[in-house]
């Protein structure tokens, strides 16, 4: 038991420390990318090709004034921002960052909780992420975090709802909901035992998920909550010093969640090509298949940065049609066509 | 240690609950019942159905406590705007839920207290038992929900459409 509880809160701390190591430099590569794609040079003075500049990000909010305005309720102004930062660290404990791992004759898991709900639960934490912005931009008393915070709440339910049928196709075809069995399933790649990524099966479903998973993290071109020419700042206007950070942060890790979550579900988590015919140890192949996985990941964080510099925002009626007329049947008819050939298939 | 858990999620549910009705503001309110819908998802997990707590969750708390909010944040009530009911109507609702009250009370009293079979099955809740059961023993009620829900997403949509005769104008 008790040692049940050290590998546990051990695997917590590391994850929760690479979650927020990510997030912290994928600031500093959004900054990049943007800088690279504008044919500019980026920050480079904090440190060589100023590696250090998330550290003095960091340290200048810290060093900011706090303004919590008057009229504002100041438990729930405060709430907000934690909640969102809660919120989106949540979600990182369903993932399988890789196989096991064999020490001393004991198998140890590298993912922190296998619930047989799966990927419900990351859709649960998605929907309650929505309220740090929503309690946020209420409690600032200030129309424009108002109706930021309005749009954000209808953005997500709309887009939630594709997201979900989007998902269902892929569960009728694997038919579990644990994230750990769907990446097992996915093992072997071009090789040995032929298992195909998801993404070979369910491609419209994946394109599907992928703008719901844009929409939901409140990236471009869906970041109509913080629309700034016409809504100031959005939502956290009336934020300043850390816990306008608390909300930029939890943006990042909503992306790096995001990112693990579309490469566990399509792109074969931590498994890689030919990684049966190498006839190395479980556990270089497991260390090796987290490298990989953190490939993926990095990968689609860039991904996002480079859809977020190249497309222009949506104007908020498109975003509600893209999300209804288009994404919404598109995923029904996804889900009907996946699950006949699924049943076919079976007979 | 599940008893003290039951305890505290019970206590929590009931002060929630009560704060939900005591609440000056209707915002406060809103986010005192997606906390009582919290401690009702624990409940659940409690008794081994995981995914009726996800469920409940995702819909309740993440969805329609959402749009709850929506409108209330809409209609920024405050205490000016709050209708005045008068005192006739205050009286009679105290009757009503008095004798809504007292009814429930009764129809426990009838009940012999059955002590809840333990049925502490680990895959209980599970989404494949879940999923069997409502597709045979329980397929009629569930596709009759089905038929429901359908009917009010078709009269959502045919109140929300705007009027022939206003758009051609």
């Amino acid at each position: 038991m008790i040692d049940f509880l050290i590998y546990k809160s051990i695997l917590v701390l590391i994850i929760f420390t690479i979650t927020l190591v990510v997030a912290m430099y994928a600031t500093y590569g959004e900054r990049k990318v943007a800088a690279f794609l504008q044919d500019r040079i980026g920050p480079n003075r904090a440190g060589p090709f100023g590696i250090l500049q998330p550290l003095a990000d960091g340290l200048k909010f810290f060093m900011k004034e706090e303004i919590i305005p008057n009229v504002s309720n100041k438990f729930l102004f405060i709430f907000g921002p934690c909640l969102a930062m809660i919120t989106a660290m949540m979600a990182g404990v369903l993932v399988p960052w890789g196989d096991t791992l064999v020490i001393g004759g004991k198998e140890f898991s590298l993912q922190i909780s296998d619930l047989n709900i799966g990927v419900l639960y990351f859709f649960g934490v998605g929907s309650i992420g929505v309220y740090g912005i929503m309690i946020g931009g209420w409690a600032s008393n200030n129309k424009f975090s108002l109706l930021s915070a309005i749009r954000a709440s209808a953005q997500m339910i709309s887009y939630e709802l594709a997201m979900g049928i989007s998902i269902i196709a892929l569960i009728a075809v694997t038919g579990t909901l644990s994230l750990k069995e769907i990446s097992a399933m996915q093992a072997g790649g071009v090789g040995s035992d032929w298992n195909m990524w998801n993404i070979v099966y369910h491609p419209l479903g994946f394109l599907i998920f992928i703008v719901c998973a844009f929409a939901e993290c409140n990236r471009a071109p869906f970041d109509l909550a913080e629309c700034e020419t016409e809504l100031i700042g959005g939502y956290h206007t009336e934020y300043s010093s850390m816990k306008l950070g608390f909300y930029l942060f939890a943006e990042y890790i909503n992306m790096f969640v995001s990112s693990a979550i579309i490469s566990t579900l399509y792109f074969g988590g931590y498994n890689f090509p030919f990684m049966n015919d190498l006839g190395l140890d479980h556990n270089t192949i497991t260390i090796l298949g987290t490298v990989f996985l953190f490939a993926k990941i990095f990968f689609f964080i860039f991904f996002f940065m480079w859809v977020r510099w190249t497309l222009p925002r949506f104007r908020y009626d498109q975003l509600m049609n893209l999300g209804w007329k288009v994404l919404l049947p598109l995923s029904i008819a996804n889900l009907l066509v996946t699950a006949g050939i699924a049943l076919w298939l079976d007979k | 240690m599940t008893l003290n858990l039951f305890y505290f999620l019970a206590f929590l549910g009931i002060l929630c609950a009560l704060l939900v009705v005591f609440s000056k503001n209707p915002v406060h309110s809103v986010l005192y019942l997606i906390l009582t819908f919290f401690a009702i998802a624990g409940h659940y997990v409690l008794l081994n159905a995981q995914f009726l707590a996800v469920v409940h969750v995702i819909v309740y708390a993440g969805a329609i406590m959402v749009l709850f909010l929506h409108v209330l944040m809409l209609l920024n009530l405050n205490q000016d705007a709050e209708p005045h009911k008068s005192g006739a109507l205050k009286f009679a609702a105290a009757i009503c839920s008095g004798a809504l009250l007292i009814i429930l009370i009764a129809s426990l009293k009838g009940t012999n207290l059955i002590t809840a079979e333990q049925t502490v099955v680990a895959d209980l809740g599970t989404v494949k038992n879940l999923g069997k059961v409502l597709f045979t023993d329980y397929l009629l009620p569930f596709e009759i929900t089905s038929v429901l829900l359908m009917a009010s997403m078709i009269g959502a949509v045919m109140l929300g459409k705007p009027e022939k005769n206003q758009s051609t104008e």
